[in-house]
């Protein structure tokens, strides 16, 4: 069984986010970046469904600048097989996205797509929804379990109000939850390993799909800031305070 | 110019945030009508009928459906599109499932998360966890909208008297099959549409002390019941109590966070609230920087003080 784990390269989650003065988006100078922490729970379940012997090949993907090497090479190094970075310096949208996948998972035929259920950039939570509908197959998102069952995946899912399980036929696209798993870190021997397994770059071009944006960004702006209030000295003073706010 | 809603519900009651995303479609067209899906929509029609502004409520159950099954719900409304020039979606779990798939199914941009429109064409959504806005305008023919309730206020729920008509019913779709569910029952209100919500985090250390500490101070105020990653990671509180980017964002009266940091991530989901009160031993904890009223002190003793007070 074959398992496809497209990979985002994102500001790092710890990074405070600045927007540019002329309101062109945010500064991404000399800040950290790193993988989609929910694809790295996708990796990691990739990686423990081999370890299970159930999967057999696990190939990572991301779509970006060049510098998007350096999370393939961290999915390398927790346990992916190979890498496919597809290089662009343009910013794809989410339905350009899942074209590209598309056109991959044409070239490569896996069982599952393994994937996160938002990037933490433009926090769209969409591709994997779009990728499973342009492939026809069927889609089970924001997984906090996931059993395979010969032909079947059972994914339990976070929703409104609980869990729900569903039973996808397989080949299936799968988002991950931050419940799933907890990625582990790669070692040192590994990140050394990760430097010689095999890693394709192509071009968009190569794949013959449209990814023109449907959507112009005519601005990016701060939100408006909120100022921190004021420290109350016990539980009497907090409750005076809340119902001259009008709030009790 | 038509606009299609698609309601949100709980098998008996319309939530309040299908009228929040009734004011946003108001801002893309008069011609609004409503989609209920699902079981119990033709009760739930009935009230959908009654909200002001609304031409008409459409219903459709299946199996698919009723068990809200992306695939089922999304080709129920795409087939429906034809009829409409934008559909609007409450951004939840559910909403989130489906809603691009409609968007790929006509080959158009989702646009997730608005929390404003600009015009038919122009909206405006977070991104990086609410650190930065940015205003988009589509190119696409038709728009496929997930709109933030919290930030639009209800329409009336009453006044209006639309017809109601049944849907075409699509096929199930095969590949997918309904398991089961573990749904959470509470009688408190609902985390997305509460007055006040009572938060706890990692502090608490426990499922029982979440329930101890955290609970009767929400029925004390008749609130809904919140919580951090942390306090969901580690089992205290179940998964749909998550506050936050990746989790529910609220906009309550009052938010009160015990023992929660105030991770950027956190934040997200509560800082558009109107009045917060952070409790935290640490008086570094960067959930001060937006609280209105903090108390540094140990919620063990804060919360049984802050219970008194209350009376
Ligand atoms: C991709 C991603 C998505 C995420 N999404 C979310 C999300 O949606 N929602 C979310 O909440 N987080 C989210 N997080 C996690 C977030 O970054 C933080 O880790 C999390 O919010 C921390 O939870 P916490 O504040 O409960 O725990 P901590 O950060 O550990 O804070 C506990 C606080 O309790 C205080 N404390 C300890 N003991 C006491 C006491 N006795 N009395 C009073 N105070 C006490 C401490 O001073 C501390 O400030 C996400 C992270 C990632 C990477
Ligand atoms: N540029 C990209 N390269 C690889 N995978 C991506 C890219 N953009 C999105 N994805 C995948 O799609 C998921 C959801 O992203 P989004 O729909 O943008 O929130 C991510 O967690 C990734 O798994």
């Amino acid at each position: 069984m074959k398992i496809l784990v497209p990979v985002k390269r994102v500001i790092d989650y710890n990074v405070k986010v600045r927007v540019k003065a002329d309101q062109t988006g945010v500064d991404l100078a000399n800040v950290k970046m790193s993988m989609n922490p929910f694809d790295e729970i996708a990796v990691e379940e990739a990686v423990r469904l081999k370890e299970a012997g159930i999967a057999t090949e696990i190939v990572a993907v991301s779509i970006g600048v060049a510098q998007c090497e350096a999370i393939l090479r961290t999915a390398l190094a927790m346990g992916a097989d190979r890498g496919l970075l597809i290089q662009t310096d343009q910013d794809i949208e989410p339905l350009g996205i899942a074209k590209l996948l598309k056109a991959v998972i044409a070239e490569e035929n896996p069982n599952i797509v393994l994937m996160g259920k938002q990037a933490i950039d433009g926090d769209n939570n969409a591709t994997g929804q779009m990728l499973s509908t342009l492939l026809g197959w069927p889609q089970a998102t924001f997984a906090s379990k996931v059993v395979i069952d010969s032909d079947e995946a059972k994914v339990t899912r976070e929703v409104d109000g609980g869990l729900q399980t569903l039973g996808v036929k397989l080949p299936a696209v799968i988002t991950t939850d931050l419940r799933l798993n907890e990625p582990r870190y790669a070692s040192l021997p590994n990140i050394m390993k990760a430097k010689k397994k095999p890693l394709d770059t192509k071009s968009v071009a190569d794949y013959g799909v449209d990814v023109a944006p449907r959507l112009k960004v005519l601005k990016v702006t701060e939100p408006p800031k909120r100022s921190a209030g004021i420290k109350v000295a016990d539980a009497n003073a907090l409750v005076a305070n809340l119902k001259t706010a009008g709030v009790l | 110019m038509a606009v299609l809603v698609i309601a949100d519900h709980d098998g008996t009651h319309l939530r309040d945030s299908t009228l929040k995303v009734l004011t946003a479609a108001k801002a893309l067209s008069a011609d609004i009508d409503v989609l209920v899906y699902g079981s119990g929509s033709a009760t739930v029609a009935g009230q959908a009928a009654k909200a002001a502004g609304v031409r008409k409520v459409l219903t459709s159950e299946s199996t698919g459906l009723n068990a809200d099954i992306a695939e089922d719900v999304a080709a129920l409304i795409a087939g429906l599109a034809a009829g409409y020039d934008a559909v609007a979606i409450p951004a939840s779990a559910s909403g989130k499932n489906f809603a691009p798939r409609i968007a790929a199914l006509l080959d158009v941009s989702i646009i997730s998360d608005v929390i404003e429109v600009i015009d038919a064409k122009t909206f405006v959504r977070p991104i990086y966890a609410g650190n930065a806005l940015e205003t988009v305008q589509t190119s696409d023919a038709k728009v496929v909208l997930t709109v933030r309730p919290t930030t639009f206020t209800a329409v009336a729920a009453d006044g209006g008297s639309a017809a109601v008509e049944a849907a075409s019913v699509p096929a199930d779709f095969a590949g997918t099959r309904f398991v089961g569910e573990e749904k959470v029952t509470s009688d408190r209100p609902e985390l997305g549409a509460a007055k006040v919500v009572v938060s706890g985090g990692r502090a608490l250390g426990s499922a029982e002390e979440f329930h101890a500490v955290i609970e009767p101070l929400a029925d004390k105020l008749g609130a809904a019941v919140g919580a951090s990653r942390a306090a969901v990671d580690a089992g205290y509180a179940p998964n749909d109590y998550q506050v936050g980017q990746t989790g529910k964002v609220v906009a309550p009266a009052l938010y009160i966070a015990v023992g929660i940091s105030g991770a950027i991530q956190h934040l997200a989901g509560m800082k558009d609230s109107k009045v917060i009160v952070a409790i935290n031993k640490d008086p570094e904890a960067p959930i001060f920087q937006i609280a209105d009223y903090g108390l540094v002190e140990d919620y063990k003793t804060a919360v049984p003080a802050l219970m008194a007070a209350l009376g």
